[in-house]
């Protein structure tokens, strides 16, 4: 790229990267000099070079990729290269729906009808800790988040592969043998290494559909909680008209960000539910392919299903033989008269490890120790 | 045995074609871009699209040496980069204080501690494991296979050793790559590869061929099988893919098929042949069931 041509293709370049980062496309500026540098290497530019310079280069996972090719369309007014397909669903609409209860930080009223919020005693949060999330005040509202930031989520271990030295267990010839070598070839002392302990995957399945609205912020919080805990070993998902995966919007440190981070990326807060259809896509897109394998899997919804409870049942089983243990939140299971009826509650059970409440943070606690399990 | 490199995509291409690996031209202009720019290429995709045999190709092609990187849980830098040989060491210090001993009571000269010493940090005492391997061979193409089952602390160790082209083994110094290796790393996204690490990489996700170039494939991969027969199995192939199964068939699974079909004898495929035969190409029983279910007429059709 030489002269004003260069130039006019750099900033053509740069304004389509700004495109794809408005759209939703991590695509930050080193990204952007790796395209220019790919445009450059490539010469001349056709615009399926420039396509797939463009997508190598500034996308970094599948999502990415729908957002790409409707963004290319947009901004260069083609469309990709025809030739191979890639099945995906529609590229996610960049949504700023508020989610219900969770304005900005500050928009609850903190004065007037709550004085007694500061300072509330241990008797207060005894009761506080057996309140139904959905019948909280705002005051109460603002404890109990700060409650649910204080807990953390810690799964079972299972033996890892990696062996650590240990008193006992079986010998390491390597340590063994470098001890030799410092004491002239002597051996003086066997070293011995055992298997270690690594905690589990956690995984989490929000469902954030009209239903579960009342609880979907504590829940979403319980999430944020399990994410800080263990950032690398924790995924969560949100269940609704479709999966989203908000794991990465979940590790901002401040729960608030965090909250407004995930009501950014969920496109279909309080929409109506397909959790057959939203299990099976992340069974397909991620369970199967290793993140729900051997992990400790907590599904929270109350099991209303639109869909036929058959293919809730097919998936449910499906999701149970993967996992290590499966867990389903109901935050309805904690109320009185509560029989798992719904239809797709129903259908579910049989597949369960764990059935728990959920609605308050006792439940919570209690969820949290059926996880160390 | 190096060749000139290609000097664009559809290069690369007939380069791949003729070591028998047929790339689209988003896999092309993603290992072109690899090899122009020297960055690592990310590689995500069904299993069994080829990942792993497109790194092997590409070494072929470029005439480079192929180390190949498996990663699992539990993967250190004793199994990644290098170790030292110690029980060959302790038997070299052994030899050497006994010459020393038998020469010292011959000449009435001391045993000269700091050659033995030296001696035992020989580069022929250092076992290279994949890294260092092919940070010794230029040129080289490095498959870091599945470098999601690694942990994430290997990663970090990884993104160094790709930053820098080199190590330092503390007792022998810093061994340099004379070309940096061409490196391809595939996951299949059980986790999430850090983002450090997927910063320096391009990024392509493979997709499944389409009908034309997956007959070409078979073709290609079985010389044996008849067009009409390549043409029923992708056909067949496709319509599964489209089947929303536990486990679509990727490429690899219809190269198996057809593989088995050629070994039935078979020059068409029909509706026992492929009920047979599907156990060569699907892997759940769910999937078995839904597929007949389908139909196994309409299946076998020729065209897609």
């Amino acid at each position: 790229m030489t002269g004003d041509g260069g130039r006019d293709v750099t900033a053509l370049l740069v304004g389509f990267a700004r495109t794809l980062r408005h759209a939703g496309v991590a695509a930050g500026p080193d990204r952007v000099q790796t395209m220019l540098r790919a445009v450059d290497a490539l010469g001349d530019v056709t615009p399926g070079r420039l396509y797939w310079a463009g997508r190598q280069t500034l996308c970094a996972e599948p999502d990415d990729l729908a957002i790409y090719d409707a963004a290319f369309a947009a901004y260069f007014g083609g469309h990709r290269p025809a030739g191979d397909r890639f099945v995906n669903a529609a590229p996610p609409p960049p949504s700023i729906a508020a989610p219900y209860a969770s304005g900005p930080p500050g928009e609850t009223p903190e004065t007037g009808d709550e004085p007694q919020v500061l300072g509330l005693s241990a008797s207060t949060v005894e009761i506080l800790r057996q309140r139904d999330f959905a019948l909280l005040t705002p005051g109460e509202r603002d404890e109990v988040r700060r409650l649910l930031a204080l807990l953390g989520p810690e799964t079972a271990a299972r033996r890892s592969r990696r062996r650590r030295p240990a008193r006992g267990g079986e010998v390491d010839p390597t340590r063994t043998v470098r001890a030799a070598l410092r004491h002239a070839g002597e051996p003086t002392r066997l070293a011995t290494r055992r298997r270690g302990q690594r905690p589990r995957r956690l995984v989490l399945l929000v469902d954030v559909s009209g239903s579960m609205s009342p609880y979907a912020d504590a829940l979403l919080r319980f999430a944020h909680a399990a994410v800080r805990r263990r950032p690398t070993r924790t995924e969560v998902f949100t269940l609704g008209t479709r999966l989203t995966r908000i794991t990465r919007a979940l590790r901002h440190r401040d729960p608030d960000a965090a909250l407004h981070a995930v009501s950014v990326a969920i496109p279909d807060w309080h929409g109506g539910t397909r959790l057959a259809d939203a299990l099976k896509a992340f069974l397909d897109r991620w369970g199967q392919r290793g993140t729900a394998r051997g992990a400790i899997v907590v599904v929270f919804s109350d099991g209303w299903e639109r869909g036929s409870p058959d293919a809730l049942a097919a998936q449910t089983h499906r999701l149970s033989r993967l996992a290590y243990r499966l867990v389903w939140v109901n935050p309805h299971r904690g109320k009185a008269g509560f029989a798992p009826l719904a239809g797709g509650m129903a259908a579910a059970l049989p597949h369960l490890d764990d059935f728990v409440a959920g609605h308050t943070l006792d439940a919570l606690d209690e969820l949290v120790r059926v996880i160390a399990k | 045995m190096t060749t000139a490199l290609p000097d664009s995509p559809g290069a690369l291409a007939e380069a791949l074609a003729t070591t028998g690996y047929l790339a689209d031209d988003g896999l092309a202009t993603a290992g072109f871009l690899a090899l122009k720019l020297g960055r690592p290429l990310f590689l995500e995709g069904e299993a069994g699209v080829g990942k792993t045999a497109f790194a092997q190709a590409l070494a072929a092609a470029t005439g480079s040496a192929f180390v190949r990187l498996q990663c699992y849980e539990g993967l250190d830098a004793a199994q990644a980069l290098y170790d030292w040989d110690f029980p060959r060491q302790i038997l070299h210090l052994r030899a050497a204080e006994a010459a020393a001993t038998a020469a010292a009571s011959a000449t009435g000269a001391p045993p000269d501690a700091a050659a033995i010493e030296a001696g035992l940090y020989d580069r022929r005492f250092l076992i290279a494991r994949p890294l260092l391997q092919a940070l010794e061979t230029s040129p080289c193409v490095l498959l870091v296979d599945e470098v999601d089952r690694a942990d994430d602390e290997f990663e970090a160790f990884l993104l160094e050793v790709l930053a820098e082209a080199a190590i330092t083994v503390p007792e022998l110094g810093r061994i340099a790559a004379e070309t940096p290796p061409l490196t391809v790393l595939t996951s299949n996204r059980t986790r999430e590869v850090h983002d450090a690490l997927k910063r320096r990489c391009l990024y392509h996700w493979v997709e499944h061929p389409g009908f034309e170039r997956e007959v070409a494939i078979l073709r290609e991969r079985l010389p044996a099988v008849t067009e009409r027969l390549a043409a029923q199995v992708a056909a067949a192939a496709g319509r599964m893919r489209e089947l929303d199964l536990i486990k679509p068939p990727g490429v690899a699974e219809s190269i198996d098929w057809a593989g088995a079909l050629v070994a039935l004898g078979a020059r068409t495929l029909d509706p026992d042949l492929a009920a047979a035969t599907l156990g060569a190409v699907l892997k759940y029983r769910e999937d078995v069931l839904r597929v007949q279910a389908t139909g196994l007429d309409a299946l076998v059709a020729a065209r897609p």
